[in-house]
């Protein structure tokens, strides 16, 4: 059942706000901004638990405990991912308690938003459920795929076995893999095309407004246990896109940390060109992500 | 002599589009339907040599729809200039829903005639399968301008479905043509060509799987273009919406060509010992565009319609009897022939009495015997004619088939075409002699108008050539057909 | 390095991609750029086809598709949208997520199909019979639930290539003269219907294939 690494659970927990600073500094230099400093993330958490909290009196222990089991979710699911080494923990069958761990996060999320009793809320809660809907076949279709190509079930054994080899002789339906995980990963993490991290509008809000009255604490909890999500999916693509594998240990490790932060570089860049889609059409984007992953696994299949 | 049977008309076509009096190029669309009526004529005679290295070949069941297609062009071209005369200029007032609307223009009309009837030739004289294929797509893309010829929105209807769908299905048989490419292609290394005598030559080594698939796609394709139900959606409209003269000949000349690509393949199926597959399936289109016409002529309120769907059944008829096989695969051929010629005349003859009553419904249109004697009684001999009353062709063909059913022991298909016979009958009786009967409601046109003699002798012609067809065979008409009855197994 | 059919693969991969999204894109003018793009990839597999040909064949042919399918149909194409002066968007009867998702459907039946008919020859890749079958159906597809005439002609246009396609990866011994035959027949036809598309337009002031509907046995 163990016998992985604590490593790649480390660099997660320790290293997932960074990312967000990162995307934030590379948005803020191409529009032409200084930015805020790359450690920001670090003292606005720092800063929340400092605080206190302020409970509507409309809520339920449903809203206190919502943020908890978020973040314990998600942290647990961070204990399955390999990145340049064995996950700390890993059985056959492990991509599928880490998919319905961050579905558990999302859950609470949304269960808490709904307990409020807002519209506001309710609305994000609905909109993020819908698009999750689509999002997360298209996630399991994906991993099916790699693993009916490197022939494991356990995300410790999957990633790891996407050599250049493999590569070379499966190129279209790993890249397909690759496009459909991109997608689904600005999809989940509420990055533009899907949703605007930036906006200031309720009404165009999806995952900030289910957490508007969150404060102190559980905003904290909120923001880290994003951030760990954020790292968790771009591990999966780094563990898909960047077939390292040398064998020394730092530099198996360094190599995907490397990686995600170009990857942070990109998603910052890819939210500096594009505008959010209209609502109505995101469907349609996630169906297209839907589909590149079934054209993935029929193309492994046959 | 084959190639200059191809350029005859083409060449006419192109010279037609630049001629700019209307005299002289109606003299030319008359003189290139002379012309290649006389070569076609002379290839009774003379066996044609193969041109472009086996591709393009006379064979006897080409010969005869060439015949065909030659002699209902020529007859359309002589009351083509009488129509145009009359008709072909000007601004005109439209007979079902009243507005004014412009013709094409003469030029474009002619030439595209002639190089219709070009592409029909071609389809006549391919031996390829690919060839074939070009000139039956052909056929479409020259013969839409021409349905288009009254420039209003039900014909241009008319013309995007008839382009739409038949190109949808000729699309399928490019597929089965490569589906027979694969069929044909040999085991490791050299492939037959996809030449009929070559493929007949080769047929038992065939691979089946892909020779049954591409039947399949071919009879699909090419039954579209034929006018099987339920591929046949497009024929009403554009029977009804063409002048008369283009829906005489895409009846009667144009249908053949689509019949020949289906039986081409068919040729191969029987070779290669796989006639019996498709005969079944024959058997079957051929029932059903039978049950689908009856259903549509019954009450029929616009003759040209009742026409159209009228060329559905015996479309249907003669499929049946090539399923049948044996001696109902000669009634069937005999069928292909004696139904051109009868429909031919029934829309020359229709496209007089729309010329003088300016209306198109089965309900206004009385006492054509009145008005109009000689197209009255060629109307009503038409009638008799088509639905297979003797002493006409289509009663020994349809007789014929009927025999090979009951031979075969097949009752029920049988009886189930004797019903959509007389159900046929019936319908198509009711309109066609109430409409030759009666008075005419407008009082004014019982004055015998005088019928121009070009608009009659073609129609005249053709009665007679299948009432000929209905008493005596030429032999050499006979040998052709039980050539092509025993190619097809 | 990569194998004649790792290319044939990759690009009978990108038609699959065109294809879905034809069926999930809502603007006239990108659609017709799509298929355009589709004919240009059929260009490639012609030449991965025919790469061990030694004659000028399969490049002229490539040559001649491709300016045809990518330079010349959208040209007629565009024309006819610009003078038809309609709202460039596709309208459909199925929407558009729910056309993609009956896409995949239609993409599983062809690989299962295409399991069941036993390829001769060894061919450039084993996907050709599966995509061409695929991008058939698309194409009919189109046709079928699509309102505006154009988007039945590009319908069509699709079908063609998935035909082309279907030639190209099987079929090795069709004389230069017939290929050339049906790409010439597949212009005029493209011509002749832009024509009648700008002819529908004058005459009703919309292109929508499913208001002609004037001719019919019975009334109401």
């Amino acid at each position: 059942m163990s016998g992985g690494s604590v490593l790649p659970l480390l660099l997660a927990l320790g290293l997932a706000p960074l990312l967000l600073g990162v995307i934030n500094r590379t948005k803020a230099a191409v529009a032409g901004r200084v930015g805020p400093p790359l450690l920001q993330p670090y003292h606005d958490l720092r800063k929340l638990m400092a605080k206190g909290a302020v409970y509507s009196r409309t809520t339920s222990w449903v809203f206190r405990a919502g943020p908890v089991i978020g973040l314990a979710a998600v942290v647990v699911a961070a204990a399955l991912v390999p990145l340049g080494a064995p996950a700390l923990v890993a059985f056959p069958g492990d991509l599928l308690l880490f998919v319905y761990l961050l579905a558990l996060a999302r859950f609470s999320t949304v269960i808490a938003a709904l307990d409020t009793g807002s519209s506001f809320e309710g609305m994000g809660a609905s909109r993020e459920v819908t698009f999750s809907t689509l999002a997360e076949p298209a996630l399991l279709l994906a991993l099916a795929a790699i693993a009916r190509k490197t022939g494991s079930l356990s995300l410790s054994t999957m990633l790891p076995h996407v050599t250049v080899g493999v590569w070379a002789q499966a190129a279209p339906p790993l890249a397909l893999v690759a496009l459909a995980l991109l997608v689904v990963f600005l999809a989940e993490n509420g990055r533009i095309p899907v949703d605007d991290p930036a906006t200031h509008l309720e009404l165009t809000m999806i995952h900030e407004v289910m957490v508007l009255d969150h404060g102190g604490p559980d905003l904290a909890c909120i923001l880290y246990g994003s951030a760990l999500k954020l790292w968790l999916f771009g591990a999966l693509l780094i563990g898909l896109a960047l077939p390292v594998h040398s064998g020394h240990r730092w530099l198996d490790a360094g190599a995907p940390a490397l990686g995600m932060l170009l990857l942070a570089v990109l998603t910052g860049l890819v939210e500096s060109s594009m505008a959010r889609l209209r609502l109505l059409s995101v469907p349609r984007l996630l169906v297209g992500a839907g589909v590149l992953s079934v054209l993935a696994l029929l193309l492994v299949l046959r | 002599m084959i190639p200059s049977l191809l350029l005859i008309p083409a060449v006419g076509g192109v010279l037609a589009y630049f001629v700019r009096r209307a005299g002289p190029r109606r003299a030319l669309l008359v003189l290139a339907a002379v012309a290649h009526a006389g070569m076609t004529a002379a290839t009774w005679r003379v066996e044609p040599a193969p041109a472009w290295g086996g591709w393009l070949e006379l064979d006897a069941l080409g010969r005869m729809f060439l015949t065909i297609t030659s002699a209902l062009f020529l007859a359309a071209a002589l009351y083509g200039v009488a129509y145009l005369r009359e008709e072909g200029h000007g601004e005109r007032r439209d007979v079902e829903e009243g507005f004014l609307f412009d013709n094409a223009p003469e030029a474009t009309f002619t030439a595209c005639l002639l190089l219709f009837l070009a592409a029909m030739t071609l389809v006549t004289v391919s031996q390829g399968f690919g060839l074939l294929w070009v000139a039956v797509e052909a056929t479409t893309l020259a013969s839409a301008p021409l349905i288009y010829f009254h420039r209003h929105h039900r014909s241009l209807e008319a013309t995007w479905k008839y382009l739409l769908i038949c190109s949808v299905g000729i699309a399928l048989a490019l597929l089965g043509n490569f589906f027979l490419a694969v069929a044909a292609s040999g085991h490791g290394g050299a492939s037959v060509r996809l030449v009929l005598p070559d493929l007949i030559a080769r047929a038992p080594g065939l691979r089946i799987v892909w020779l049954k698939a591409a039947f399949l796609l071919f009879l699909v394709g090419y039954g579209t273009k034929m006018g099987l139900a339920p591929l046949h959606t497009w024929l009403p409209d554009a029977h009804s919406e063409a002048p008369s003269v283009v829906s005489a000949l895409l009846s009667g000349a144009l249908l053949n060509c689509a019949l020949l690509g289906i039986v081409r393949v068919q040729q191969v199926c029987a070779a290669a010992g796989q006639a019996a597959f498709g005969q079944g399936l024959l058997v079957g289109f051929g029932l059903l565009s039978m049950a689908v016409a009856a259903v549509f002529i019954l009450g029929q309120a616009d003759y040209k319609r009742m026409l159209a769907y009228s060329s559905v059944e015996h479309m249907g008829i003669l499929t049946l009897g090539i399923g049948l096989g044996g001696g109902g695969t000669f009634g069937g051929m005999l069928h292909a022939v004696n139904h051109s010629f009868t429909k031919a005349m029934m829309f020359l003859v229709a496209g007089n009495i729309l010329t003088r009553y300016r209306s198109k419904s089965t309900e206004e249109v009385r006492g054509v015997l009145r008005a109009l004697p000689a197209s009255g009684m060629l109307w009503a001999i038409g009638l008799f004619a088509i639905t297979g009353s003797p002493p006409f062709g289509p009663f020994l063909s349809e007789l014929t088939i009927l025999k090979a059913a009951l031979d075969q022991g097949r009752a029920g298909v049988a009886i189930a075409y004797l019903i959509l016979l007389a159900v046929i009958f019936v319908g198509m009786a009711t309109a066609i002699l109430g409409m030759a009967q009666g008075v005419p409601r407008d009082a004014r046109m019982t004055a015998r108008a005088r019928e121009p003699l070009l608009r009659v002798v073609p129609a005249a012609a053709l009665a007679a050539v299948v009432l000929l067809l209905g008493v005596y065979i030429p032999p050499a008409v006979r040998t052709a057909l039980e050539d092509a009855a025993r190619a097809l197994g | 390095m990569i194998t004649v059919s790792g290319w044939a693969d990759t690009v009978l991969v990108c038609i699959v991609l065109t294809s879905f999204v034809l069926l999930g894109s809502s603007r006239l003018g990108a659609c017709i750029r799509v298929v355009a793009f589709q004919g240009v990839l059929l260009g490639f597999l012609t030449l991965a086809a025919r790469q061990d040909d030694p004659s000028l064949r399969a490049p002229i042919l490539a040559l001649v598709s491709t300016g045809l399918k990518g330079v010349a149909f959208p040209w007629l194409l565009f024309r006819a949208l610009r003078d038809a002066n309609v709202r460039r968007e596709v309208e459909p009867f199925v929407g558009y997520g729910l056309s993609m998702l009956i896409g995949t459907s239609f993409l599983a039946g062809s690989l299962w199909l295409a399991g069941r008919l036993p390829l001769p020859s060894p061919t450039i890749s084993p996907l050709v019979v599966p995509v061409a079958l695929f991008t058939m159906l698309v194409g009919l597809f189109l046709i079928v639930s699509r309102r505006k005439a154009l988007t039945q002609v590009l319908g069509y246009l699709v079908l063609e290539n998935a035909i082309y396609a279907f030639g190209v990866g099987l079929v090795e011994g069709t004389p230069m003269v017939v290929e050339l035959g049906v790409l010439l027949d597949l212009f005029v036809a493209v011509f002749v219907m832009g024509i009648a598309v700008f002819h529908i337009n004058r005459e009703f002031d919309h292109i929508d294939a499913d208001r002609l509907s004037a001719l019919r046995d019975w009334a109401g």
